[in-house]
C-alpha cells in the first residue's frame, strides 16, 4: 500500500520534470519527427515501387537477372484466350531446350521470339515466362533429380479464330490488322504482313536483318507509320464539332468534284463531284472537298493542342512496343497544307494501334482504355498468380463527341464508303480511307477503322493493306469477314 | 534439396526479422530498462536465429563447411559484445546495443555471400572497432577535458581533410582516402565524430551571432574541401549536422530557415558547376534511358531490389555482385535482392529505433556539450542512412556512402562503433544526472 503511494508521488514529480523537458526539448522533437518522416516517406517509395514499378523496370534486358533465371528454369507457356499453346518449350532427351511456336507466322510479330533479343509477348511476359511459382512439392522433387523447374505461364488476350481470319483475309498484302476490345482494350487480334516464321528466326536472321526494304520484323500494327487519309476525316469532324460547340447543323458545301481555295486545289477521290452536302453526308461520301474547306475554318492552334491530347505526338499509353504517330501542322502552315492535312493528306502519319485505339475510345464513350495483350500470369499447373484488369487510361473526348462521331460513321455504313458492311445480322459503324503515298494518284494504301454493334460495340477492327487502293473496295470486305468470324460464333 | 532449403530460409528470416523490429518499438512503451528485460532476450534470440538461418543458407548453398567456423567466430563476437557491454556498463541501454549487433550479424552473413575475403577482412576489423568501443564510454564518463579541445578538433577535422585532398589517392573518382601500412583510411568517417565535437564546444562556449558567425565559417571550410575532394555524401551529412545542431542549441527559427535555404541555393550551385553533380542529378531522373552509363548505377539497383521482390530471391539466388560497389555503397540493395524487401524495410525500421534512442537519450542530457553531441551524432548517423538507403532505391540521387554497421568499409564501421559507444557513454552520464535530478525533487 505505502508503496504504492510513493509511487505515485514519484509519478507526479516526474510528470513535472517531463513537462519542463518537454518544453527545453521542443526543437529536438520536431528535428526528429522531421527525421522519421524523412525515412518513412523513403520507405513509403521503396514499397511504391515493388508494387507499381518494379514489373516493368526488372523486364529491362540490362537486367542480367534474367539470364540467371533463364538457367533455372524452363521457360513457360503462351497460351492465346481458350487455351491454345502460343508458344512453348520443348526439352530433349539430352536437356536441348528448343522454342517451339506451333502457329508459325501466324502470331509471328504479336507473340515474337526470345532468342535473337526478345520481342511482342515473349519481351512483355518475360520475367513471368522466366519465373517459376511451381508448387513447393514439385520443386524440391526438381530439386532432387536437379531438374529444372517450369516458368510460368503467361495466358493472353489473342483469340486463334480471329488472328487466323485477319491473318487470311490480308493475304498477300503488306499492311497490318488490330482487333480489340473497346470497353477493356484487350488486344484479340494483331496481325502484321510481311512475316516470319519464329521457329526459323535463328537461321533466318541475317537474310531478314539485311533486307531493309520490307522491314519485316517491324510490327506493322504498332510501329508503322501511315498517312491516315480520309480515316482521319474523323478527327476534322470531330474538331469540327467541339471548335462549334456542337453546333454543326449549319453547315453546307456544294462540292463539285473539288476545292480551290487562293489558288490551291483539291480533288474528291476519282474526281467525284457530291453535290450539295451537309456534315453527314460529306463524312459518308468522304468527300475531300468539303473536309478541305472545314480545314480551312479550323482555329489550329485549338487543333493542335486537341490533337496531343488525341495521343498524336505522345508515346501511345501501352506495354506493347510502339511509334509515336505525328502530327505537325501549326498555324504558321500555308494554306496548302491546311487543307491537306484536313483530308488526312499532308505530313500527319498515324500507327494503326493509335487509329484503333481512337475508335475504340468512340465505340466506349469516349473513354480510352488502355491497350494490353497479357490477360492473367499462371503457374504451369495453372493456378492463377497475377491477374491483369481492364484500366481507363483518360476520357479523350466526351460522351456527347463519341455520340456524334458514331452517328457519322454508322452513316458511313448505311449510305457511304463502307456500305459492303449494310444489312448483316450486326449492325456496323467505320471510315474508310485510301491514302495516297507517293503522290502518285493510283497508289493508295486502303484503310478501314470501325466498330460493331453500333448499339453495343463489342469489337473494333482497323486495316490497312499497303498500295491496295481504295478503302471501300478492299479493306471493307476484310472488316467484315473478321465481324463475321466473331459474331458468327 | 539445398535450394529449397535455402528458398524456404528466406521466409522464415523475414518473418522472425519482422519479430525484432516489432520489438524494437514495443520498447518505448516503458520508461524503466528493467521493465525492457523480456523484450531485449528476445531480441537476442531472433538475432541469432537469422545470424544462424542465413549461413546455414550459405554452407548448404556452397557445400562449404569452412563457413561454419567463421560463423562461429561471428557468434563469439557477437554474444562477447553483448556480454561484456552489459557486464561493463550496467547502465547501459540495450536495445542500442542489440541493434548494433544486428545489423553487424546482418552485416556479415551478406557480406560473406558477396566476398568471403572482403568479409574475413571487415570481420577483424568489426572485432577491433568493438574492442575499442568497450573502453570508449569509459573515457567519456572519465575526460572532463574532453570540453576544452574545441579548436583543436577544429584544426584536426579540417587539416585532415585538407591532408587528403591534396596528398590522397584518387578512388572512385573522389579524392577521400590515404593508405597506411596497407590498410585505406577514409579519413571524412572519423572527422564526422571530431567535427560534431568542434561544433558542440563551439555552441556551447557560447549561441550569440558572432559566433554563430565564426561557426558557419569553420563549418563551410570542412564542407567546401569534401565538396572540392568530390565527397559530395559526406559534404551534405556535414552541412546538415551542424545547420541542425544550431538550430537546436539556440531554438532559433530563423537559422533553420536560412541554413535550409542556403544549402538549397548552394545545391542549386553545385548542380551548374559541378559535372559530377549534374551526372548523379541526371542518373536519378531517369535511370533507365542511360542504363548504360551515368544511370547504371541506379538501374542495377533497381533491378536487383525490384527481381528479388517483398521476400527475396534467396542467398546465393541473386546476381547482386552485377552492381558496381555492392558492398559498400549498394549492400542495401543487395540485401533487398536476396532477403527481400521486407527484411530490407524491417532494417530501415531498425535503424529508426536507433536514431529515436538517440534522440530521446539526448533530450534526457542536461549538459550541454554532451546534449549536442548526441544530437550531433544522431543526425550524423541517420542521414547518412537517408543517403545512402535514398539513392539506391532512387528516392534522392545517389551521393555514395556507406549504410553504417552494414556496409563494407572498415573506416566506415569503426566510426559508427565509436560514435554509438560515445552515445552509450553519453547515456551511462545521463543516468547519474537523472539520479540528481530525483533527489533534488525529492
Amino acid at each position: 500500500m505505502k508503496k504504492k503511494k510513493n509511487s505515485r508521488e514519484l509519478d507526479e514529480a516526474e510528470a513535472s520534470v517531463r513537462k519542463r523537458k518537454k518544453r527545453r526539448n521542443r526543437e529536438t522533437m520536431l528535428i526528429t519527427y522531421f527525421f522519421v518522416f524523412l525515412m518513412l516517406a523513403m520507405m513509403g517509395n521503396l514499397a511504391y515501387f515493388v508494387v507499381a514499378e518494379s514489373e516493368t523496370v526488372i523486364n529491362n534486358s540490362y537486367n542480367t537477372r534474367q539470364e540467371l533465371l533463364a538457367s533455372k528454369n524452363v521457360r513457360g507457356k503462351i497460351l492465346a484466350k481458350d487455351g491454345q499453346v502460343l508458344a512453348q518449350t520443348l526439352v530433349d532427351s539430352s536437356g536441348q531446350e528448343t522454342r517451339d511456336y506451333p502457329y508459325g507466322d501466324l502470331f509471328a510479330h504479336i507473340v515474337g521470339y526470345s532468342t535473337k533479343g526478345k520481342t511482342g509477348v515473349e519481351a512483355l511476359g518475360n520475367i513471368h515466362l522466366l519465373t517459376s511459382n511451381a508448387f513447393i512439392g514439385e520443386r524440391i522433387k526438381n530439386e532432387i533429380g536437379s531438374e529444372k523447374n517450369y516458368g510460368d505461364t503467361v495466358v493472353t488476350t489473342l483469340d486463334v479464330e480471329l488472328q487466323q481470319t485477319a491473318y487470311n483475309a490480308l493475304g498477300i498484302y503488306s499492311g497490318a490488322i488490330v482487333v480489340s476490345e473497346p470497353s477493356t482494350g484487350k488486344i484479340l487480334a494483331m496481325v502484321s504482313k510481311p512475316d516470319f516464321d519464329p521457329n526459323q528466326i535463328v537461321s533466318l536472321w541475317d537474310e531478314l536483318i539485311s533486307d531493309d526494304d520490307s522491314s519485316v520484323l517491324v510490327n506493322r500494327a504498332s510501329q508503322g507509320l501511315y498517312p491516315p487519309g480520309s480515316t482521319f476525316k474523323i478527327i476534322t469532324a470531330l474538331e469540327y464539332y467541339r471548335q462549334n460547340q456542337g453546333n454543326i447543323n449549319g453547315y453546307s458545301y456544294r462540292c463539285a468534284g473539288n476545292f480551290v481555295y487562293e489558288g490551291h486545289r483539291i480533288n474528291c477521290y476519282h474526281g467525284s463531284s457530291h453535290g450539295n452536302l451537309d456534315l453527314q453526308k460529306s463524312f459518308e461520301k468522304s468527300c475531300n472537298s468539303s473536309f478541305a474547306n472545314i480545314g480551312i475554318s479550323l482555329d489550329l492552334d485549338q487543333m493542335e493542342k486537341d490533337l496531343n491530347q488525341l495521343l498524336f505526338n505522345t508515346a501511345l499509353p501501352t506495354d506493347i512496343v510502339s511509334n509515336k504517330s505525328s502530327y505537325v501542322l501549326t498555324s504558321s502552315d500555308d494554306t496548302y497544307d491546311v487543307m491537306q492535312t484536313a483530308i488526312g493528306q499532308g505530313k500527319t502519319q498515324i500507327t494503326p494501334l493509335h487509329l484503333n485505339m481512337l475508335t475504340c475510345a468512340i465505340a466506349n464513350g469516349g473513354k480510352l482504355m488502355r491497350p494490353y495483350v497479357i490477360d492473367r500470369v499462371e503457374n504451369y499447373n495453372g493456378s492463377v498468380m497475377k491477374q491483369y484488369s481492364a484500366t481507363t487510361e483518360a476520357a479523350i473526348m466526351t460522351a456527347d463527341e463519341a455520340q456524334f462521331l458514331t452517328g457519322l460513321m454508322a452513316g458511313v455504313v448505311e449510305n457511304g464508303t463502307a456500305s459492303k458492311l449494310k444489312g448483316l445480322s450486326y449492325t456496323a459503324a467505320g471510315k474508310t480511307g485510301s491514302a495516297e503515298f507517293n503522290g502518285e494518284k493510283a497508289d493508295s494504301h486502303a484503310w478501314f477503322t470501325g466498330f460493331a454493334p453500333v448499339e453495343n460495340p463489342q469489337i473494333a477492327v482497323t486495316i490497312i493493306m499497303e498500295g491496295a487502293g481504295s478503302g471501300g473496295d478492299y479493306a471493307v470486305p476484310m472488316a467484315k469477314r473478321i465481324f463475321d468470324e466473331y459474331f458468327g460464333k | 534439396m539445398a535450394h529449397v532449403i535455402s528458398d524456404l530460409s528466406k521466409y522464415a528470416i523475414a518473418i522472425v526479422m519482422a519479430i525484432y523490429t516489432y520489438e524494437c518499438f514495443a520498447v518505448f512503451r516503458y520508461n524503466n530498462e528493467e521493465d525492457r528485460n523480456g523484450i531485449y532476450t528476445r531480441q537476442i534470440i531472433c538475432m541469432f536465429l537469422i545470424h544462424f538461418m542465413g549461413f546455414a543458407a550459405i554452407c548448404l548453398e556452397t557445400s562449404d563447411i569452412t563457413y561454419i567456423i567463421f560463423y562461429g567466430f561471428q557468434q563469439i563476437g557477437l554474444f562477447a559484445t553483448i556480454a561484456l557491454f552489459r557486464t561493463l556498463y550496467r547502465e547501459a541501454n540495450r536495445l542500442v546495443i542489440n541493434n548494433m549487433c544486428m545489423l553487424l550479424a546482418t552485416s556479415f552473413v551478406m557480406l560473406t555471400r558477396l566476398s568471403y575475403e572482403k568479409s574475413i577482412k571487415q570481420f577483424k576489423i568489426v572485432i577491433v572497432s568493438l574492442v575499442i568501443g568497450l573502453i570508449i564510454p569509459f573515457f567519456v564518463r572519465k575526460l572532463k577535458f574532453l570540453k576544452q579541445l574545441t579548436w583543436i578538433y577544429g584544426l584536426v577535422g579540417a587539416g585532415a581533410l585538407l591532408v587528403v585532398m591534396v596528398l590522397g589517392a584518387v578512388t572512385n573518382g573522389s579524392k577521400i582516402s590515404y593508405s597506411l601500412f596497407g590498410y585505406t583510411f577514409q579519413p571524412s568517417e572519423f572527422v564526422k565524430i571530431i567535427y560534431v565535437f568542434f561544433i558542440a564546444g563551439l555552441l556551447t562556449a557560447s549561441k550569440d551571432f558572432l559566433q554563430i558567425v565564426i561557426a558557419s565559417g569553420a563549418a563551410g571550410i570542412h564542407v567546401i574541401i569534401l565538396v572540392i575532394s568530390k565527397d559530395l555524401g559526406s559534404a551534405l551529412i556535414f552541412f546538415v549536422v551542424y545547420v541542425v545542431m544550431v538550430f537546436i542549441a539556440t531554438k532559433n527559427y530563423l537559422y533553420l530557415l536560412l541554413g535550409t535555404g542556403g544549402g538549397a541555393a548552394a545545391a542549386v550551385i553545385a548542380y551548374h558547376l559541378f559535372g559530377h553533380v549534374r551526372n548523379r542529378v541526371i542518373g536519378w531522373q531517369d535511370p533507365f534511358a542511360y542504363v548504360d552509363s551515368l544511370g547504371y548505377q541506379v538501374s542495377q539497383s533497381l533491378f536487383a531490389i525490384g527481381t528479388g521482390g517483398w521476400f527475396g530471391m534467396g542467398i546465393y539466388q541473386g546476381d547482386p555482385t552485377s552492381i558496381p560497389y555492392v558492398e559498400a555503397d549498394f549492400i542495401f540493395s543487395a540485401i533487398a535482392e536476396e532477403m527481400g524487401v521486407i527484411f530490407a524495410l524491417c532494417l530501415i525500421l531498425v535503424c529508426i529505433s536507433c536514431f529515436l534512442m538517440f534522440m530521446n537519450i539526448s533530450m534526457k542530457i542536461r549538459q550541454e556539450f554532451y546534449r549536442y553531441i548526441a544530437v550531433g551524432l544522431s543526425i550524423t548517423y541517420i542521414f547518412q542512412v537517408f543517403l545512402t538507403i535514398g539513392g539506391g532505391t532512387r528516392f534522392i540521387p545517389l551521393t555514395g556512402v556507406t549504410l553504417p554497421l552494414v556496409s563494407y568499409g572498415g573506416s566506415s564501421v569503426l566510426t559508427t562503433i565509436i560514435m554509438f559507444s560515445i552515445i552509450q557513454g553519453l547515456y551511462t552520464i545521463r543516468s547519474k544526472e537523472g539520479g540528481r535530478d530525483e533527489k533534488k525533487e525529492e
